[in-house]
Order: structure tokens, then sequence, then C-alpha cells
């Protein structure tokens, strides 16, 4: 048909909006007399509110209303939760102006809403409150010393075969490794407008990655009928995985709103974005590995400590990787968590297997080079053939075929393995790798499907797009299973009143989504066939009823196999069946996955350059190759995978979190201070896909990748810089200081 | 946000005047700075005098040196011929300093005038002498991995984070300033201040006063390096920054100037260093002594105590890059 499949890939369909600034983001949304919300936060990090001082903000110009826990409106959410006085702490969440309690530095302890947003700002800074301090700690390490972990079901130790058995293997290595808070920081900043039109019906404009669970959790919280809960997000300007709650800045801004009776903007600041909308949590991981004197993995042992705030327990695997990337008879590791006296941390790009292979990959690597072996060789020699944690064979799995890609890329055999071996005027040249993992799955999706008498397709979900182009891999996938060019499709999305989309996050929006849009297509193949089926015209000497089988999509048009002269346009059928359009609505299941276990993978490969004497570093090449099944989108997908390592360059050369444990605060809350990689960080990124179906998954053979191109990424720099310099560095952000 | 009144001055003079008439005002010029200031809450002032429009802006070779007006905008500098090729140092400096949008609005007098990147000065709810004096300082037991290892106090550890000043200092630049009892020169070297026990003055000027430009003599360096050492590739401040000039001939050194950024309350002049290398050969270990020469009375307070390292090399590396010998 028409080239199109030839073609690697669609350009996106929402570019021309987004380089035109047309593409609506939730901040962007006006309507007449609106209202502004700014919020006024704690500056103590632990105790009680014992008395606020609202009223010169509340006779400041232009302020309308201030909400704090002293007369916030009685919300049914809020009524009926479980009895507060029997919940441990971690338990009993945090619930904007639900009582007087302090938990972090910086938590919202009032909203003001203001006729512009200056005075809005001008008027919470007005907002005084006394606090009864109690003593806090904010310090993973000192928790680790003097703390107390969380216990639960969550932090059972976990043994395979014999545990610490890396102990009596021939070669050994045990090495700490630790990392900062990280923050997504996506350009976007968080926000929401948000209409009532009466005191039971609103409509909102909301940055979420999850529209049905965002309805949910309102609908819980004001007592309301799913119905009367309108959210649209049409776009996101980035979240990685920090916009899946309901934050409190909204649930205020929903309060707010509703108080006035006005139309209510509110957006965070890029302070704010630090500790109200989550992070990766800090961590500190032990590895403790063996393997025999001809390079068999012998023992794993990984202890991972990490944080949580004191009324979440946030927790994600971070030693999952470890457990199931090698082929290793005896792992054994354990999970601590300490409550902090800190905001609440969340999934944030690669949830836990990016943190737990940062340091699996770097104690690879260290292995590797103990044993004398070429760290790729290293890992070949304990690939895992199938998954031991789970005793089941992958659905797919072409790690192998991704090491071999990569290494040719970037030519590894040509390297010297040994370390500051390499140079290139005044700057040590290093070459590492780091392998990447990440689940893969399918849920539940519907898609409404309208084939209209044009001929043309609209497709609908209530799914929304932060980046990887989930509109233009439908859009290509309908185009491809239906026959019909892009331009006649449109995917209608981020709207409640569409069908209920997945949401967008966990790498599994395009196998979930997809799933329902591939059968979609197939039902209206079907549905059409039906309309055809009495037509003479299809009818031979052996076929006197056509089938969809017998039949060829292309171009808008259906024909005979055995003679494609016999066609008739989708527009005719219709219009020939007397019909307004084809109307279908997939309800496509999950794919439980009984009998087989479904990952990701990547391989980065990364040339560094690290000044001989002022320790600066350069990444000077990104190879990564990837095993994400079959690619539905060349383009969207390798945007994925380099936007994904640009993040990695940040994680491993310059991004920190730093909290002055003193006073609980951050220090570096802005982007100036927290350094994330610009553009003269990062070099081409070359991106390989292996490309290869998973014939399990989903009808398409897609695997995810959104996360899995960040994960192990960190280590493969650490490895380059280590064999750049001979400089084993253990803590990232792995700034010059650290190597001088 | 708080009220504040805006004006636009037309010449200096009255600039000057409008300043006069309400001395918690404040002049704005690329407003870089002190926008986020403002934002932030650290600053209010009660009048904006908007000095854009004062005929401050030029980039001219005279009898003195290259005059550069308090107006000139930053990228425009550096990239402006005369100072390229005969103020090298001066130009690289520029380039070396925040980011591209940043350098398009900023002002020569604006990078001089610009605060501290202490985060304790930025957040009110932290204490900072120099912020608000008497509250003790943040970052002495604090967060302290960008401050100071030369010249600072038990009240002020933090450090001038500009580029062009450092350059500037190592050029023997003057400052000239106008205000309500007229016009005098300041040398750049004491044009900003070391904190002692007054950390919330920057500087020399004095109330009223407002920069018009600086002069720098006619040019005898000709090896000529800035290097700055940060934690990213653009749009980050120096850990350390070394300005190294040095006039060579044959191979013996006849001047040399030298000053660090990101080690002080003011670009950090390497004198005894300079003293030695005048007379020497161009050497990596004459380079080596005179490092080990400036790095003497320096100290650390913990984070930063990698400075003390990393300083050093970086000077020796600035004169090495400066001479060709790397």
């Amino acid at each position: 048909m028409d080239k199109i499949k030839d073609q690697p890939f669609i350009d996106r369909v929402d570019g021309v909006q987004k380089v035109t600034g047309t593409a609506k983001y939730s901040a962007e949304y006006d309507f007449p007399g609106m209202v502004y919300g700014v919020l006024a936060t704690s500056n103590v990090t632990k105790g009680t509110i014992t008395a606020m001082d609202t009223k010169p903000a509340e006779n400041a110009p232009g302020v309308l209303a201030v909400i704090t826990h002293l007369n916030c409106p009685e919300l049914p959410g809020y009524k009926n939760l479980p009895d507060q006085s029997k919940l441990a702490d971690i338990k009993k969440g945090y619930r904007v102006f639900y009582d007087n309690i302090v938990r972090f530095n910086g938590q919202p302890i009032a909203i003001v809403v203001a006729d512009t947003f200056e005075r809005a700002t001008y008027a919470a800074s007005l907002i005084k409150a006394a606090y009864a301090k109690e003593t806090f700690n904010t310090d993973i390490d000192v928790a680790e010393k003097s703390g107390k972990a969380l216990e639960g079901n969550n932090f059972k130790e976990y043994v395979r075969g014999e545990a610490n058995a890396w102990k009596n293997a021939a070669v050994k290595i045990e090495a700490e490794y630790k990392m900062p808070i990280e923050v997504h920081n996506p350009m976007e900043i968080h926000a929401i407008t948000v209409n009532w039109e009466s005191d039971t019906k609103l409509t909102m404009y909301e940055k979420t990655q999850a529209l049905s669970s965002t309805q949910q959790s309102v609908m819980r919280a004001f007592g309301l009928k799913q119905e009367n809960i309108r959210i649209i997000t049409q776009f996101i300007g980035g979240a990685f995985g920090s916009a899946f709650n309901t934050w409190p800045h909204s649930m205020a801004a929903l309060m707010a709103g509703k108080k006035v009776g006005k139309p209510l903007k509110l957006m965070i600041t890029r302070n704010q974005m630090f500790n109200l909308v989550g992070y990766r949590p800090q961590a500190i991981q032990k590895m403790s590995m063996g393997a025999s004197a001809d390079g068999k993995l012998v023992g794993i042992t990984h202890d991972a400590t990490a944080m949580t705030a004191s009324y979440n327990e946030f927790t994600e695997g971070i030693v999952n990787a470890s457990r199931s990337l090698y082929n290793c008879p005896n792992v054994n590791t354990t999970y601590k968590v300490y409550p902090l006296d800190l905001s609440q941390p969340t999934w944030m790009r690669g949830p836990g297997e990016t943190t737990g292979a940062f340091a699996l990959e770097s104690a690879m690597d260290e292995l590797a080079y103990a044993a004398k072996i070429d760290p790729i060789e290293f890992r070949l020699l304990n690939y895992a053939e199938t998954d031991l944690e789970d005793k089941k064979p992958y659905s797919s799995k072409f790690l192998k075929e991704c090491y071999q890609l990569g290494a040719d890329k970037i030519k590894w055999s040509a390297r010297n393995p040994e370390p500051r071996s390499m140079k290139e005027g005044d700057w040590l040249i290093g070459y590492g790798t780091g392998s990447g993992i990440f689940s893969a799955w399918r849920g539940a999706a519907k898609v409404g499907a309208r084939l209209l008498p044009d001929g043309s397709l609209i497709l609908a979900s209530g799914v929304t797009d932060m980046g990887p182009g989930t509109a233009t891999a439908m859009t290509q996938l309908a185009s491809e299973t239906l026959g019909l060019h892009p331009r006649d499709i449109k995917f209608e999305m981020g709207d409640t009143n569409l069908p209920p989309g997945p949401m967008q996050g966990g790498s599994g929006t395009t196998s979930t989504l997809g799933t329902a849009v591939h059968n979609v297509c197939q039902s209206i193949k079907k549905k059409l066939a039906d309309l055809v089926k009495d037509n003479p015209m299809f009818h031979t000497e052996i076929v006197h009823e056509v089938k969809v089988d017998d039949l060829l999509f292309e171009n808008g048009f259906m024909m005979l196999k055995t003679d494609k002269s016999k066609k008739i346009s989708y527009a005719d059928v219709i219009k020939n069946a007397g019909l307004k359009e084809i109307e279908l609505q997939e309800d496509s299941p999950g794919n439980p996955m009984a009998n087989h276990s479904a990952f990701s993978y990547a391989v980065h490969f990364v040339k560094v350059m690290v000044h001989s004497r002022t320790g600066v570093v350069k990444i000077a090449r990104c190879v990564s190759a990837v095993d994400a099944g079959k690619i539905v989108n060349q383009k969207t997908a390798e945007s994925q995978i380099v936007g994904a390592v640009v993040g990695g360059i940040g994680m491993s050369l310059m991004e920190e979190g730093i909290i002055d444990h003193r006073y609980g605060r951050w220090v570096n809350n802005n982007f100036a201070d927290y350094h994330v990689a610009v553009n003269a960080d990062v070099p081409e990124i070359e991106v390989l896909f292996v490309n290869k179906p998973d014939p399990v998954l989903n009808p398409m053979g897609s695997k995810g990748m959104g996360e899995v191109g960040i994960v192990g990424f960190a280590a493969a720099v650490c490895n380059a810089i280590f064999h750049a310099t001979g400089k084993r560095i253990r803590e990232i952000p792995v700034t010059p200081d650290k190597l001088i | 946000m708080i009220n504040f009144e805006y004006i636009r001055a037309s010449s200096v003079k009255a600039a000057v005047e409008a300043l006069a008439k309400n001395p918690t005002g404040g002049f704005i010029a690329g407003g870089t700075n002190l926008i986020d200031l403002m934002k932030r809450g650290v600053t209010a002032p009660t009048r904006l005098i908007d000095i854009n429009n004062l005929p401050l802006k030029q980039v001219e070779e005279t009898s003195a040196g290259l005059h550069i007006g308090a107006l000139a905008i930053n990228s425009e500098v550096s990239a402006n011929d005369l100072v390229k090729n005969n103020y090298p140092l001066l130009s690289m400096a520029f380039a070396a300093g925040a980011s591209a949008q940043l350098r398009n609005m900023a002002t020569v007098g604006g990078n001089m005038m610009q605060k501290t990147r202490c985060s304790y000065f930025y957040d009110t709810a932290m204490p900072c002498n120099k912020r608000q004096p008497g509250s003790g300082c943040g970052a002495l037991q604090g967060h302290n991995r960008m401050h100071a290892i030369f010249g600072a106090s038990d009240k002020c550890i933090a450090v001038h984070p500009s580029d062009m000043c450092v350059a500037l200092a190592a050029l023997n630049a003057t400052v000239t300033v106008s205000g309500p009892k007229g016009e005098r020169k300041i040398l750049f070297t004491d044009f900003h201040r070391l904190p002692g026990d007054k950390p919330e003055l920057d500087n020399t000027l004095q109330k009223g006063e407002i920069i018009t430009g600086v002069i720098i003599p006619k040019n005898t360096f000709n090896k000529n390096h800035y290097l700055k050492i940060r934690d990213r590739a653009s749009y980050a401040f120096a850990l350390i920054s070394v300005a190294a000039a040095l006039e060579v001939s044959g191979d013996t050194i006849k001047k040399a100037s030298l000053a660090m950024g990101g080690v002080a309350h003011k670009p950090w002049r390497l004198t005894e260093a300079e003293k030695f290398l005048v007379g020497k050969t161009a050497t990596k270990e004459n380079f080596s002594k005179a490092a080990d020469l400036a790095i003497k009375g320096a100290k650390g307070y913990g984070h930063n105590n990698f400075k003390l390292k990393m300083a050093p090399i970086a000077i020796v590396e600035a004169l090495m890059i400066a001479t060709g010998i790397a």
C-alpha cells in the first residue's frame, strides 16, 4: 500500500501543533473571570501548627479566599478515612489541609486565591504560622545508624540457592554504591486549571499521566459521580513518572476553585517541583559478587538501602535486576527502607531498576576486571536463557543481539582493555558498558473507533501523551492494520469523555493500547467484509461468500487477494450498506503472561573523555542497543531512547538533590543549582534496535522502551571512567572533584 | 507581588538623581539576577530605575585603553572584534559565563553587581548574614561545596559568581562610576570586597553611585587563557576558574597577571604567584611552583576541600594552555 509499509515511521501527527505552540498544556487554558491559586508552605520540617495568621493575606488586594487546615472544606474523602489513631504513621498518608501536622519542610499550609497570579503570590507570602517544632531526621545515613527500617512483605529477604555463596568463589568483589535523590524536573511545571460548573460537576485540565485514576481519586475525595468529573490532558510536557499521583497542590486547587466558584489555575513553582511531586529516592547499595575462575557467576548478594517519607511507604524494585539479569544459581537480596521527614518519593523513569542496575552493572564490571575477562564476554558467559526467578521461559529475549549490535557499532573489540591505556591529547579515553532490563507487560484497554462515510477513521481513547508519541504510534498501527493512509486517521485522546485509556507509564502504553487499536481495526475489517459478503463482485467460481481472510485491505480499499482489480473503497461499502458510519468499541483484556516472563533490554556503550588533570568528564559517544520487540515507529522509538540517555548523562555526571539536614530544607531546588544535562553535555546518541517481534505479549510484537533506555546507563559511564582513569567511582554524580 | 515604582532614566545624571530621591530604590539593566532576587523575596526595591536607555553601550579603543560602557551586553562584548583580537582573555571569560540567553540580556555593569549564588542567600527561610545581617551564615557548617577558600570570614564564605570579573581583575581594569558627589574611578581589584564583618556589602560603591563603565589598559599580554572547571559544559558556575595573562618574550615571562574565580568573595588576584613568575622561563615546573605559592593560606570548609587540590591544578593548566605548553 502506498509505500507506508516500506517506511520505518510516520512523522509525529502532533508535531506541527507542538512546534507552533497550538498544543495545549494544563496551564494554558484560560476562562473569563479566571482566578489564581498560590500555595504557602511551611518553613519547619516537623511539628504542629499551633496558630495561623491569615488576616493580612485575606485583606491583601484582590484576594478572594484563603484555605488552611482551620477552614478546610468538609470533603467526603477526608471524612471517610480509616481511624487515623489506629494507623501506623507510614500508613496515614498526607492530605493537604486535613490536619495541623507538618511532615516535611515546604509542605503546603495554605492556598491563597486572588484575581491575579502576582497578587496571589504576594498574599501567600503574608501567611504566617506558629509551630510547635519537633526533632526530625532527613538524613539516610543517620537513619541507617540509629533509625528503624520499615517492616512487612515488601522487605522480605530473597534467597535463591544458597545465601552469600559469593564468599566461596574463586574471584570476588565487595563494593558499596551510592546515589543521591534525583528529581524528575520535566520542562513543564505541574499545573492544574479547574472549572466547577456546579457544586457537583467540574472540568479540570490536569497534568496527569493517568486520567482514569485521577478521575477516581477526585471522585472519592469530593464524593462526586464519575460522569460529572471531566479531565482533559491533551499533552504533557514531560513527566517521567511525576504525574501519576493526584498531588496536594491539585487537591488544594480543586477545593479552592469550588469555594470561590470561579475557574481557577494553579501552577506550582520550580522550587516546589522538588518536593511536591515526588523524586527518585536516595539509595546506598552493597554488592557482593563472586565468580569461578572461568567466569561463571557463583553468587550475587545485593543489599539495598533507600528512603521514603514518614507518611508514605514507597517501595520499588531496586534489587530485581540482580535476580533476573544473569544466570546465577545463588542470589540473595535485602531491601531496607527508612522513613525520613521529607516529602514522598515516587516513580521516576526506570523506577527501581535504574537504581539497582547502577550497582549491579558497576559490580559486574568490577568482577569482570577481577576475573580478567572482557566485560561483554563475562556477561555472555552468564547469559540467562530462562527466568530463574519466576522459573518461566522468556516470551522473547534478544539481549545477545544487543551486546553484538552495540559492540560492533562502537568497535568494542578495538579498545585496549587495560585501564588508563588510551589517550587523545590531554584526555584519557575510556569505553564502558552497562545493561538494562525492565518488565514488559500488557494491561486492559478500551478504544473507540468510527469509520466515517468518507472512509476516514477516528480512534478515541482517554490516554494522554507525555512525549513518546502515543497518537503517532496508534495512528501508524491503525494505518498498517486497517490499510488506511495516516492522514485519513485521527486519534482523539486526553479526555475522560472518551473511552477510558490506560495510564501513560511503566513502558506499557503502546503494548496495552496498541492491542486495543489493533483489535478494533481487525473488527472493522470483519465488519467491512461482512458488509460485502453478498457483493457479486467478490464472488468467484470457488468463493460464493467472501470472508475477511479472502480480502486485502489497502489504501482505503478492500480487494480480493486473488484478483486485486476487484476492489471497493471503504466509503462505498458504507454508502452501499446505507450506513451513517461504522462505530465500534474494543475492550481488549490484558495479557496475564501465565507461562512466560517478558522483559525489554538495553545495552549501553559509552565512550568518555576524562581530562587527565582537571577531572572534567565529557561523554564523547553513546551507543544504545535495545530489544524492545518489534518497533512500531522508528522515529518516536529512537527519540525515547535518546531522551532516556540524556537523563542517564545527567544521572551519572551531574544530578544531585541536596538537602541541608540541619533544617530539612532543599539547598539546590532550582535549575541553576540542580544540574541537568545541557546540549553541550550531550553528544550524538546512536540508537540501534534489534527489532524482532515478541510472539507472546501482544499482536504487534512490541515490548516497552521508555524506561529501559535509562536503566544501566550510569554504570556504563562509571565503567568507562574506570577504563579511562583506573579510578572506580562508586558514588554518582561523577563531578570533576571526584577525579582529581 | 510587592508593588514598586518603575521609571526610565534618560541620562546618567537623571538616573543618579532618581536614586537619590528614593534611596530604597535600585537600578535595573538586564535584570537577569535582580528579577530572580525580587521573585525569591531576597530584595524588594521600592523604585526600579531602568537605565537601559543611558548612552553606556560603547566598546571602543581609547588612549587609556579599551573602554566598555556599563550597559554593553555580555554577548556583544564577547563577540566584538576589538575584544576578541586585543583582549582575548576577556572574550573567553564572557563566553564561559552563564548561558547564551543570559549573556544576551546581561550587561557589563550588571555582571559586576550580581549577587553571590550561595543557596542560603537565596532562601529567605535560612540564615544568611549577607541577606540579613546577624542571622548567621548557613553555609559555614552547611552545604558549602561551591564556597570560598580565600578571604572568607566566619560571617560569610560566599563567592562572587562572575567569570567576566575574574578576567577584568587580571587585566588591571578600572571602574568608572558617577554619583551625587561626581565621578570617580575605582581599581577593579578594589571594586569588590571581602566579607569581613560586613558581608552585606559586596563592593565599594558609595550610596547613590552608578557604574558607567570599565577601562582596560592597553593589553601587552600575548599569552592568555581563561580556564573554567565546572560541573557541566555550560550554564554552571565555576568550581574553579583561572584568568591567566602573561607577557612572554622568547621563553621569559616579562609580566604575569593571574586571577581566580569560584574561590573568594571577589575575584582573587594571585599576586605571590605573579611575582614569582616574572623573569622566569615558561615551564611546567615554574607554573607548579607559582601555583603552590598561590594556594598558600587557602582554607576549606568541608564540602569545598577539593578546591584546595583543584585550584593549583587549574592554575597550572591555565598557564600551560596560555603558553601552548599543554
